[in-house]
């Protein structure tokens, strides 16, 4: 039966993605292009206890942890992916990421390690824009790029109390990716400035929405999360309920996605401020409300948000972003 | 001309209304949510949750549950049908199923049909698409509220090899000139199965595939891939993630669009060449999988052979062979 009529061959045409038409393969396509198996030399089984393990690109069985939740997000250790594999997916998919960064007043100091770690550790080999929020935008450091990066200066206002800068951010961030964030990239990477990436920190945090354990509770139990816990704020979570503590240094997701976090999340703030109330953890707070009732489609473990005077656990195979060392009387409110 | 596709890019991220505690041992009630109203939603949850294993009540140790580009494998144990159901459910989803039922396949459609009232997708807006060459042969069956079923005539092949790979064609036009509009899931199922433990919201990802349960305990080497370089479905020795199953796949109706389209275009690659794959559509489903990897994967509960006997990790069997004589069936 020909296709003839154009409503189908216009349908046709808007559907067909590039990707799908290299789809008819050629014959060495396994061989060269495209994604390797991963078990080159091991077998896997499906069966864990018969699994030998094969410790190419980074894959190796962890038990001592929990990989996913019951709402099937998985939880980002070393060791539970194949970077290699990721890589291969995102690059079809030609991403480009941006991280987002507010650098107000004195934490322009920051900008310089920040960046060039950034440079080493994040998203290589991806196209990535850097969005860097500031009040002081001549004092924004030159730092060599690799191919495919950029950096956009975005002036914003400063406020003399650092939790309102902080918790500003929220509405900042809301505001520009509906203006210009979802047209520049697909996916967000919302991070603090008072940090230095140590390790990998690739495609594997993507996700439709994604947040970060805090590192000093993901062994606590729920009942001492440092939720907010006076019901009159917004941000309030009964002690009985609650998934995990969420860390608000380091978010993201699709565009999409941040833009419905960080819109709720403001308005919770703005909502709060008319109450007269601030919330125990800033907008930390807020976002783990968030969290609860917007279950995250990832989870991103301590290793993506540690500070070295936690110490070095064993369950740390790795620390990929690191806080910096700072005097925060000097550096806040300054 | 832009066609009106249904929001395609649902994802999970909605309104939740539960916390999650995995060792709590009354997971019963769920309140129905209305988005604004949590007075009603505050329970006791006895024990807190941890990160650190043992404590998990939703865990598999014995099975692979994570795939290494971070797929959720789907087995009983590793998921929470109270939350997934709260989540998905004011969605208002509508799932569609299609099977092929034809020649002497027309007497499976009873079953099948009865079992997926009872056990698919319980409480979401379901539509059952069954392509026939003859039918005045499918039963009526009774449907629950919400759900409808379509029978659509189709062709049929001499050879049930034809049938079969043809399936991928036929899915492919039918979501471009129906399914597209009626539905955001499709599942692309078998007909000769019936279900016996519940399918559910679980199951729904962008693109899903279903582990074989012949090959699941197997090392990759002996995976009946199609081991010809000269065809298309061609994967060698080294290579290859899983074997999935040909009887289930399924996703957002455009990814199984573009999925549908691309198999049946190294299938008709593979005719232009005079070859023929070893496991007609099922050898192309695994190579585009291999290329293109789904982002959830269906543990073999999901897809399993009666013939088996049921070992320890199976803990559930939800969708299963019917026991038949293919000499029979057949042509």
């Amino acid at each position: 039966m020909a296709v003839t009529n154009n409503l189908r061959n216009s349908f046709f045409l808007t559907l067909i993605p590039v990707g799908a038409i290299g789809c008819a393969m050629d014959k060495n396509q396994g061989k060269t292009g495209g994604i390797k198996g991963y078990f080159t030399k091991h077998h896997v089984y499906v069966m864990g206890c018969l699994t030998l393990l094969c410790f190419s690109c980074g894959y190796f069985w962890r038990s001592d942890v929990l990989m996913m939740t019951p709402w099937f997000a998985p939880i980002v250790w070393e060791g539970t992916y194949n970077f290699e594999i990721l890589n291969e997916q995102f690059r079809q998919r030609n991403v480009t990421v941006g991280l987002t960064v507010f650098a107000i007043k004195k934490y322009v100091v920051f900008l310089k390690t920040f960046l060039e770690t950034a440079e080493m550790y994040f998203m290589v080999g991806h196209r990535v824009n850097y969005y860097i929020f500031t009040d002081r935008p001549e004092e924004v450091p030159q730092v060599a790029l690799k191919e495919g990066r950029n950096v956009v200066v975005l002036q914003v206002p400063n406020s003399p109390r650092w939790q309102e800068i902080s918790m500003r951010r929220m509405e900042v961030l809301s505001y520009f990716s509906q203006q210009r964030f979802i047209n520049e990239v697909s996916y967000l990477v919302c991070v603090d400035v008072d940090m230095k990436f140590n390790d990998q920190v690739g495609v594997e945090i993507l996700s439709d929405l994604f947040g970060t354990l805090h590192p000093g509770f993901y062994t606590a139990e729920r009942q001492s999360f440092t939720y907010e816990r006076r019901p009159a704020s917004q941000a309030y979570v009964p002690s009985d309920e609650g998934d995990f503590y969420y860390m608000g240094s380091i978010f993201g997701g699709t565009v999409m996605e941040v833009y419905k976090l960080t819109k709720k999340c403001h308005e919770a703030i703005m909502v709060d401020k008319a109450n007269g109330i601030e919330a125990i953890w800033q907008e930390e707070s807020h976002l783990n409300k968030y969290f609860l009732y917007h279950k995250p489609s990832k989870i991103l473990s301590p290793e993506y948000m540690w500070d070295d005077n936690l110490g070095r656990p064993e369950i740390l195979k790795k620390r990929r972003f690191l806080a910096v060392r700072k005097n925060h009387a000097a550096i806040r409110n300054k | 001309i832009r066609l009106n596709l249904l929001q395609e890019s649902y994802n999970i991220i909605q309104h939740w209304p539960l916390s999650y505690s995995p060792g709590s041992l009354n997971p019963a009630y769920v309140a129905s949510v209305s988005l604004r109203d949590l007075a009603g939603l505050r329970r006791k949850w006895p024990v807190s949750f941890c990160l650190l294993p043992f404590s998990s009540s939703f865990r598999r140790r014995d099975v692979l549950t994570l795939t290494p580009w971070l797929a959720p494998i789907v087995w009983e144990g590793t998921f929470n049908s109270e939350l997934l159901d709260s989540a998905y459910k004011p969605l208002n989803l509508t799932i569609g199923v299609t099977a092929f039922a034809v020649g002497k396949y027309t007497t499976f459609v009873g079953r099948f049909v009865e079992s997926a009232e009872k056990l698919f997708m319980k409480g979401c807006w379901v539509n059952y698409y069954i392509f026939t060459n003859n039918p005045q042969a499918i039963p009526r069956v009774q449907l629950q509220p919400g759900r409808s079923l379509s029978i659509i005539p189709i062709k049929k092949y001499s050879h049930w090899q034809e049938i079969s790979m043809r399936r991928m064609e036929v899915i492919n036009r039918h979501i471009a000139e129906v399914s597209h509009r009626e539905v955001n899931y499709l599942f692309c199922l078998d007909i000769d199965m019936v279900f016996h433990n519940p399918w559910g919201v679980e199951t729904l990802g962008e693109m899903v595939a279903a582990i074989h349960p012949g090959y699941y305990n197997i090392p990759r080497s002996q995976f009946p891939y199609e081991r010809r370089s000269s065809s298309a479905a061609f994967i060698p020795n080294s290579q290859g993630d899983f074997y999935y199953a040909g009887a289930v796949f399924g996703g957002l109706v455009k990814q199984v669009y573009e999925f549908t389209r691309a198999c049946h275009m190294t299938i008709l690659a593979d005719k232009a060449n005079g070859i023929m794959a070893a496991w007609q559509e099922e050898s192309h489903l695994n190579r585009h999988f291999f290329s293109h990897k789904p982002s959830k994967l269906l543990s073999p509960e999901y897809v399993w052979d009666d013939t088996k006997p049921q070992p320890p990790e199976v803990r559930l069997i939800r969708f299963s062979t019917v026991n038949k004589d293919y000499k029979e069936i057949r042509d």
